[in-house]
């Protein structure tokens, strides 16, 4: 189910102000992909194009296309609620929904497609949870607030969340930057299994992690404040991190920068 | 003054009350004691002149029931009829004084009730359109245009209501007669006569408290965090799902403590509905008659020729009102402080 | 690492299909379908014979409603449909809302425009026989409007500011949260209770006559909660680093609430206390109570009835169908209604101008 993405001559605006410019790369199926880049340099701009999100924020624009196996994301009657479906994101502090329960929280977009059977929702809930990590910690008070639980449990009660609508493609943005230590290993193990299921898609500001958990590393950078972000380069993770073949990523990598 | 040491401020519960003495704690370990009793002394000041006016609050809110209650005391002892089935108001009569509150008490929530039901849901609507929906080049002027409208006095919608919306409202009353007079509810005894009815001082309370609840709603909408709408985005919510998902529930203490204001307004509300309503001490459950009447309004419109029995039994007839009106604020206030506890470890 | 259960393992849940494309309706479709909607409405009504042109309205909408989902709901899906409902409702109701309230404001200036001149503002009722003929004018009730919101504002803005001074600076025992209860439920009391109460107590219990000052004794009880939970709001935008600051240099706290804490926040207490005075100063139904009416200039508040803007427009009111009262009335009304919307403006502009920048 995991799919391939490939992005040609992508940039990306809010209002007037263009926030990446022509990006074009490819992301292979059932692999970890990390974006690293100083701040500001988009990547995050660039990971919410992916699924459609970028264009929430009022004035938000996108040109060039975004192929998921084939199929442009920004084409002719693509409808982003379901592009939205097909590639699941999670978000860089835990977000779950306050008013709803752990239970409530994971079959929230199951939900929204109109699936009622209690059956379906209950194992769903149970493989989307254990997906997550989360089912044995969890799983004698599903019905309890979700945003009673730790930090780190919310964040992968959120990848349980995003998991559960079965999409193709996850993204995460800076997904540990908000947890601790031992949460933040607890994800990077999550990604490491669920990559056998997902294409996933990881902006981090941390170097080490990026190494640790990817299969790939793009490298972002930006040519000067107020300048648009620009893909630098993207290759495996062990070339990049020990033999980049910019000087920028060098420099970077080896914290002359950023 | 910056030379002397930096005042005590572990006393933050508060010096002695009594001003001008200085707290013997200070004695101890003062040696240049002119600045710091000084100092004292204006803190002792100062904090007695502002937990002072706390108090005179309080004071003014328990004098305003005391004597309401010691009046209204007067009052319906004097009554020789009961005062909460009476239909009639005759409080000076000298033989045999008589007055109650059936009709008021059935007229005040009738079209405060009325006035909810038109005024919750399109407020809600508008706030989630300033907040939502609507592009910015409109919502902030309309926003804006909405507060203002909270602000016009309720003498001008009533003189609106009683000569602009009453004449207009003709067709609709005797539509809905035709149409629904089944219902009994909207059946009309005397078709064609202006619209002074119970009906229309709902329509007209609605759209008085349309901007209060419209401005506390969009508030609330606005304090959803993005973090949640863009979590019901981006497991592939519309944008009516994700409102239903992420900011409805988020909002809805918001929508409710909102609605209670409004409720609060609608109820008390006097010189808009004595403009409006043509009165009389009937009860009825045609609601396009007019007839019928409400606390304040009676209280208003009977105060002119009162004699002092009759100003009491309007005391009387005030204490009630303020007693509902009092209710409904405390509720609003317990609705929200339960919310809070429950859903604010995230928010 | 144990293997968790494959997602692809378990047993497939159709409505999740993943299609990206999804049948769009067209951009003009609900401008076509409000068009074809009213034509139907109206061929039906006409041709069913209905009477009334609000039926056909209402049929109208209800085939637009009923149109417009079942053609969303065929080509584009359930869920579709239902957002595109939700939208037209929500601008249903913007438009349901903008109906009244422009009317409200065209209707008063359109009626008002006409009466308000040079002599209406600058002349009293005074020998004027009000019923029979045009003439006469608001000075009277202008004066007393204004003289009865300014004492009314003398009194409670000190009083309101100190409470919320209090339950900010010093507030933390179980009173603070009693008077925050009260000052809450204050907040909700009916005008007319606050004059009945003044009467009891003023009027009735210490047997003073109607004057301007029994009226604005009504007025203050009204605004106290309004300031006080303004300059409150305000007060706790002021960054604590500015107190400690003061505190660090060892100024008391009394002065350092005094020269630090309310300069800063001087400009959002002033918008807090104007529109209090706004709301105030349409107040009718406790001023009539407790001010009286009077037909000439009393330009002394504490000694007799005056005449207010509110209840200049309610006496104008009361003689029923009577053109030359109506005219006066509107014209009182849009005076007032210049007058408030001018308090807010101004205290809008000071908001705007200075206020503490809060970090949202």
């Amino acid at each position: 189910m995991a799919k391939r993405i490939d992005v040609s001559g992508l940039s990306a605006y809010y209002g007037g102000t263009k926030a990446i410019e022509d990006i074009s790369m490819t992301v292979e199926p059932r692999s970890v992909t990390a974006f690293i880049g100083p701040s500001g340099c988009g990547k995050s701009t660039f990971l919410r194009t992916l699924n459609r999100m970028h264009e929430v924020i009022p004035g938000a624009r996108v040109e060039g296309k975004v192929l998921l196996d084939d199929e442009n994301l920004y084409g002719a009657g693509v409808d982003p609620v379901a592009v939205r479906r097909t590639v699941g994101m999670v978000f860089q502090r835990p977000n779950p929904f306050p008013t709803m329960s752990i239970y409530e929280n994971v079959v929230a977009g199951l939900k929204l497609a109109g699936v009622k059977k209690k059956a379906v929702l209950d194992g769903v809930v149970e493989s989307s949870l254990k997906g997550a990590n989360l089912w044995n910690e969890v799983k004698d008070r599903l019905n309890k607030p979700g945003a009673g639980l730790s930090g780190g449990q919310q964040q992968r009660l959120c990848i349980a969340r995003a998991i559960a609508v079965e999409p193709q493609v996850l993204l995460m943005d800076e997904p540990c930057s908000a947890l601790d230590p031992i949460s933040t290993l607890a994800i990077e193990d999550l990604i490491g299994e669920l990559k056998e299921r997902f294409t996933i898609v990881i902006v981090t500001h941390n170097m080490q992690q990026a190494a640790r958990v990817s299969d790939r590393t793009a490298f972002f950078n930006l040519a000067g404040v107020g300048q648009p972000g620009k893909l630098i380069e993207l290759d495996d993770t062990q070339r990049i991190f020990s033999n980049p073949s910019v000087q920028a990523t060098e420099d970077y990598i080896s914290g002359r920068f950023g | 003054m910056t030379s002397s040491p930096p005042p005590d401020f572990s006393e933050k519960s508060g010096p002695p009350a009594s001003t001008g003495v200085r707290p013997p704690a200070s004695t101890g370990r003062s040696g240049q004691s002119s600045l710091k009793g000084n100092s004292r002394l204006g803190d002792s000041v100062f904090f007695g002149l502002s937990a002072g006016s706390g108090i005179l609050l309080l004071v003014i809110m328990a004098a305003i029931a005391g004597f309401l209650l010691f009046r209204s005391g007067i009052a319906i002892s004097k009554d020789h009829t009961n005062f909460l089935t009476t239909f009639g108001w005759d409080p000076d009569n000298i033989l045999k004084p008589s007055f109650g509150i059936a009709v008021l008490a059935f007229g005040t929530i009738v079209s405060a009730a009325i006035a909810m039901l038109i005024a919750v849901p399109i407020a809600t609507g508008i706030a989630l359109f300033i907040s939502h929906y609507a592009p910015r080049r409109i919502a902030q002027p309309f926003a804006y245009l909405v507060d203002l409208l909270a602000a016009v006095p309720s003498i001008i919608y009533g003189l609106w209501g009683a000569l602009f919306l009453v004449p207009h409202l003709n067709g609709l009353m005797s539509w809905l007669n035709e149409y629904l007079g089944w219902t009994y509810i909207f059946k009309t005894t005397d078709p064609g006569a202006p619209a002074r009815s119970l009906f229309t001082v709902g329509i007209l309370l609605a759209i008085m408290v349309l901007p209060i609840i419209t401005a506390v709603s969009r508030e609330v909408f606005r304090q959803v965090p993005r973090a949640h709408e863009e979590a019901a985005l981006a497991l592939g919510a519309t944008r009516w799902e994700m409102i239903r998902t992420a900011v409805l529930p988020f909002g809805r203490p918001g929508i409710i403590s909102a609605s209670m204001l409004g409720l609060g307004r609608a109820l008390g509300e006097t010189i808009a509905v004595a403009t409006v309503l043509s009165s009389s001490s009937v009860l009825s459950l045609h609601i396009l008659d007019a007839g019928g009447g409400t606390f304040a309004q009676n209280i208003a419109l009977k105060f002119g020729e009162a004699g002092p029995l009759g100003k009491d039994a309007l005391m009387a007839a005030g204490m009630v009102l303020f007693v509902i009106t009092l209710l409904v604020n405390g509720a609003a206030r317990l609705i929200i402080a339960r919310r809070k506890e429950y859903s604010g470890a995230n928010a | 690492m144990t293997t968790a259960p494959s997602v692809a393992d378990r047993t497939p849940v159709p409505q999740l299909n993943h299609t990206l494309t999804a049948a769009r309706l067209p951009r003009w479709a609900p401008a076509g379908v409000a068009a074809l909607s009213i034509v139907l409405g109206c061929a039906i009504g006409a041709g069913a014979g209905l009477a009334s042109h609000l039926q056909w309205g209402l049929l109208a909408a209800l085939l637009f409603v009923a149109i417009s989902f079942g053609l969303a709901a065929r080509v584009e899906g359930v869920r579709q449909a239902k957002d595109r409902i939700a939208t037209s409702l929500i601008w249903v109701a913007f438009i349901l809302a903008v109906i009244p309230l422009v009317s409200l404001m065209v209707y008063t200036i359109q009626q008002g425009a006409g009466v308000v001149n040079g002599d209406f503002l600058t002349h009293s009722m005074r020998g004027v026989v009000a019923s029979s003929g045009p003439g006469g004018g608001i000075y009277h009730a202008l004066l007393g409007t204004l003289q009865q919101i300014g004492l009314a504002t003398a009194i409670a803005a000190p009083i309101g500011l100190l409470t919320a001074v209090y339950l900010v600076e010093y507030g933390r025992g179980p009173l603070a949260k009693i008077v925050t209860f009260f000052v809450d439920v204050m907040t909700g009391i009916p005008s007319i209770v606050a004059g009945l109460f003044i009467l009891s107590v003023w009027n009735i219990g210490l047997g003073f006559q109607y004057s301007g000052f029994s009226g604005s004794l009504a007025l203050a009880i009204l605004m106290m909660p309004v300031v006080v939970r303004s300059t409150e709001e305000m007060l706790k935008l002021v960054p604590n680093e500015l107190r400690e600051a003061s505190y660090a240099l060892g100024v008391p706290k009394w002065k350092t609430i005094l020269r630090i804490v309310l300069p800063t926040a001087i400009g959002g207490i002033t918008t807090g206390v104007m529109l209090a005075i706004a709301r105030i100063a349409g107040e009718t139904a406790p001023v009539m109570m407790l001010v009286g009416v009077w037909d000439s200039i009393n330009s002394n508040p504490f000694v007799g009835p005056q005449e207010s803007l509110p209840v200049f427009i309610w006496q104008q009111y009361s003689q029923v169908n009577n053109q030359y009262g109506y005219a006066r009335a509107w014209g009182a009304a849009l005076v007032l209604i210049a007058l408030v919307m001018g308090l807010n403006l101004i205290a809008r502009g000071i908001a705007s101008w200075r206020s503490p920048k809060a970090g949202r």
